[in-house]
């Protein structure tokens, strides 16, 4: 469980986050949705103790997440930051492999070793491990980021827009794959602007505007069309088409 | 295959040693081979120090352009050369003991670049770029004092200011060898150790810290290492500007990898082998002393170029 209390973050006269009080429970697919400049991603980095609040805490089982030093964090939780640098001449495998660091520090063992196996094949990337991560396309190539934050096997993994710039096969690709991860039994808490995606994948949703949480729970009994239309500044609705949740524009 | 390129690599630097050591070797031997020796075993550390120092600062600060050499090392030792001649005079500096002036040399870079690096650095390293960016601007603040003491100078005097300006390997005395070869080793393996967070490293900061990374230490560290390399490498010869950048562009098109532990000692074997190779070429085939740091600055310069040019229509 994370619980985040009275978290404020100032940058300049902005108040990025504005005394966010939250509790995430344990389990399935969190999305944090909003508006751009929502927070969203602030949100996500504090929570991973990348940035420090000016004010309140993040809790993360009854450890206060800023006090820990990086690497007792990163047994934690993982974190794939937004826009993530690709290294040139790096594999697949090598990639995905950073997951485990937290693990080994950089003498890796056959455990590891493993896990690494483990987390390209849960991701269908054994046939790409030896190619270059720069030679693949941009849904693969996040297929690959996603898989790191898996390897490093915490039982949180917090994602930021890991669907930014895929076209609806390869966004819809991820999304079954981290539906199985958080099925197996890890939480899976990520920020995501597609709408329709975060309606048929997140069991619960935390709703962020001007740095404040609007609303959180879980999605059916939280995001209604009014919530949308008030969040996004724009009139929405969600629908149920044959059984699956879908927002419409107008 | 990047093991195997770097092998090849060692090798061809052997064989280059084994070149520049016995071509038209004449009696009396044991002399001729003192003096080859020293000056070879001068071009390795100082190019092997060069290579790996400018993978390490590289990756710290996230960008394959730069070199610890534009930073102002060499603008810091040109204006101590400058200072020490107009304060003690051209004859009673020659007077001082080689292994003493280089080991205070030596200190007072690394004193003056950790100084910076820890007043930059105290609050984390999420904005190297402006360290690097105050380190030009000292380093041309540095260079413009400099050039302030030679005017002060009169023309005996300016000779040998400009005489320390070029990087030369015949100077290199063999009491400078053991501390240099001792630092330079130590700093070397350290940096190898520091390989597989190097890697990580690379990721860029957050990414970095949020897999485990303490990116602010390992920063500090890796810095030190830089200094100790750049500073060691720099009170032995000279300054060599674009060396390192020469090396590392080159060792990075040879050796397929992103692995450190693969790239530092490729960039270090590259480094000794280009300052090897280009003594060879230019003392024993051309019979010229002097030219090879230049046309290092001058290949070097062009690389430089050719990178910012790619990256630009990239």
């Amino acid at each position: 469980m994370i619980e985040i209390e009275g978290l404020t973050l100032t940058r300049g006269t902005l108040r990025v986050l504005d005394d966010v009080t939250l509790t995430l429970p344990a389990g399935g697919v969190t999305a944090i949705i909003g508006p751009n400049g929502a927070g969203k991603s602030t949100l996500l980095n504090c929570l991973a103790g990348l940035i420090t609040p000016d004010a309140g805490t993040v809790r993360i089982d009854d450890a206060d997440i800023h006090r820990l030093r990086e690497p007792e964090r990163a047994l934690r939780l993982s974190l794939l930051p937004q826009g993530q640098t690709v290294v040139p001449r790096l594999s697949v495998r090598e990639l995905v492999s950073f997951g485990r660091w937290p693990h080994h520090r950089g003498r890796p063992g056959p455990e590891d070793r493993a896990l690494v196996e483990a987390a390209l094949a849960r991701f269908a990337l054994i046939p790409l491990a030896e190619r270059l991560v720069e030679e693949l396309s941009g849904g693969q190539r996040q297929r690959v980021l996603v898989a790191m934050a898996f390897a490093q096997a915490t039982p949180w993994m917090l994602l930021d827009e890991p669907l930014a710039a895929l076209d609806p096969r390869h966004a819809r690709d991820i999304m079954e794959r981290l539906h199985e991860v958080a099925a197996s039994g890890r939480s899976v808490l990520l920020v995501v602007h597609d709408l329709a995606i975060a309606a048929r994948y997140a069991q619960s949703c935390i709703c962020m505007k001007n740095g404040r949480i609007l609303a959180a729970g879980p999605w059916e009994q939280t995001v209604t069309s009014d919530l949308l239309s008030t969040l996004y500044d724009t009139p929405l609705r969600l629908a149920d088409v044959e059984g699956q949740r879908i927002i419409l524009a107008g | 295959m990047a093991g195997n390129r770097l092998i090849a690599l060692a090798l061809g630097l052997l064989a280059l040693c084994a070149l520049l050591l016995l071509w038209q070797l004449r009696a009396p031997y044991g002399f001729i081979l003192e003096l080859r020796g020293v000056k070879l075993a001068a071009l390795v550390m100082v190019g092997a120090a060069t290579g790996a120092a400018t993978i390490v600062f590289q990756t710290l600060v996230g960008n394959r352009l730069l070199t610890p050499g534009i930073v102002g090392f060499d603008a810091l030792y040109l204006f101590l050369q400058a200072l020490l001649v107009f304060t003690l005079g051209a004859s009673v500096l020659a007077s001082i003991p080689a292994g003493l002036s280089f080991l205070a040399e030596t200190a007072v870079m690394m004193g003056a670049a950790m100084l910076l690096f820890g007043l930059f650095l105290r609050k984390g390293s999420d904005d190297l770029i402006k360290l690097v960016l105050t380190a030009v601007i000292l380093g041309v603040l540095l260079r413009g004092l400099e050039s302030l003491v030679l005017r002060l100078l009169d023309p005996s005097e300016f000779a040998v200011v400009q005489q320390a300006g070029v990087a030369s390997f015949g100077a290199v005395e063999a009491v400078q060898l053991l501390p240099a070869g001792l630092a330079l080793s130590l700093a070397l393996a350290a940096s190898l150790w520091l390989a597989p967070a190097l890697d990580l490293a690379a990721l860029g900061r957050t990414a970095a810290r949020s897999l485990g990374l303490r990116h602010d230490r390992l920063v500090m560290q890796g810095l030190a290492l830089v200094a100790v390399l750049v500073s060691v490498s720099t009170a032995l010869v000279g300054p060599v500007t674009f060396l390192g950048l020469l090396a590392a562009s080159l060792a990075r098109a040879l050796i397929p990898s992103a692995r450190h532990s693969v790239l530092i000692p490729a960039s270090a074997l590259m480094g000794a082998a280009i300052l090897v190779l280009g003594q060879f070429v230019f003392e024993r085939l051309l019979g010229q002393q002097a030219a090879l740091s230049v046309v290092i600055e001058f290949v070097g310069g062009l690389v430089f170029l050719a990178l910012v040019l790619r990256r630009r229509t990239a």
